[in-house]
C-alpha cells in the first residue's frame, strides 16, 4: 500500500518489482507530459487533502478487487514534455483484477484527487479544463457498484 | 475559519489562504456571497459558480453544506490530475 505525492521523479521498474512478491499479475500505468504546443506543465495540489483522497481511492479499489498491493505516485511542480507525471500500479493473483483495478485507480484519481494542471504554450499559460469524458469514465465504476 | 484557494481561483483572488470569520455564515453559499461582496477580484473568481468546487475540512461538498464547526474551506476548479 503506497500513496506518494512528490516533486522528484520515480523509478517505475522498481515500483513495479516491489509489488511482485505474492502477486500473479502486476499492471502499471504511467502518465507522461505530452509535447506538441505545450512547452511545460505545472501541477498544483491541495496538501493534506490530496494524500487523503488518494488513500481513499486506493482503499476503495481494495474493497472491489482482491489486491496483493497497489501504488499511486503523483508528481507536483513544473514538468517538461517527456517527463513522467504519475503512475498507478495494481497487483493481484490474476490479470483481470489487476487491469481493472489499475484503470479504476486512474479514473478516480483524475476526477477525485485535488490536482490541477497549468500548461505553458507559445500563446501563453492556461489551466487545463476538466473533461466530461474523464467524469463519465469515473461514473461507470459507480454503476458497477 | 481558514479559506483556501487553488489554481485560477488563487490567481484571480491573489491569495492562497486567508482567515475569514464564520459569524453569520450558515452554508458554503453564504460564504461565497460574503466573499463576492469583498471586491472585484473575488467577484471575478466566483463569477461562474458552476465552475467552482468546494471542500469543507478536505471533503468535497455541495454549496448548501453547513459551515458549523468547519475549520477549513477550500475553493478550486474541477480536478485535472493524472
Amino acid at each position: 500500500m503506497a500513496v506518494r505525492v512528490q516533486r522528484e521523479d520515480f523509478d517505475l521498474g522498481a515500483e513495479a518489482a516491489a509489488l511482485e512478491a505474492g502477486a500473479g499479475a502486476v499492471v502499471t500505468f504511467t502518465g507522461i507530459v505530452r509535447g506538441g504546443d505545450v512547452s511545460a506543465m505545472t501541477l498544483e495540489h491541495y496538501p493534506g487533502m490530496t494524500e487523503a483522497a488518494l488513500a481513499e481511492i486506493e482503499a476503495e479499489a481494495r474493497t472491489r478487487w482482491q489486491l496483493s498491493g497497489a501504488t499511486i505516485i503523483h508528481r507536483v511542480g513544473r514538468l517538461l514534455p517527456g517527463e513522467r507525471i504519475m503512475m498507478v500500479a495494481a497487483a493481484s493473483a490474476h490479470r483481470q483484477a489487476a487491469f481493472e483495478a489499475a484503470e479504476f485507480l486512474m479514473d478516480y484519481l483524475k476526477t477525485r484527487a485535488p490536482f490541477w494542471k497549468k500548461e505553458e504554450t507559445g500563446a501563453g499559460a492556461r489551466w487545463v479544463d476538466a473533461r466530461e469524458t474523464d467524469e463519465s469514465a469515473a461514473r461507470r465504476w459507480a454503476a458497477k457498484g | 475559519m481558514k479559506v483556501l484557494y487553488f489554481a485560477w481561483l488563487r490567481e484571480r483572488i491573489g491569495e492562497s489562504a486567508e482567515e475569514i470569520s464564520a459569524e453569520g455564515l450558515e452554508t458554503v453559499a453564504d460564504l461565497v456571497a460574503h466573499l463576492r461582496a469583498r471586491g472585484p477580484r473575488y467577484e471575478a473568481a466566483f463569477e461562474a459558480p458552476e465552475a467552482v468546487r468546494v471542500a469543507v475540512d478536505q471533503k468535497v461538498r455541495d454549496w448548501d453544506a453547513p459551515l458549523k464547526g468547519a475549520g477549513e474551506v477550500a475553493f478550486f476548479p474541477p480536478m485535472t490530475g493524472g
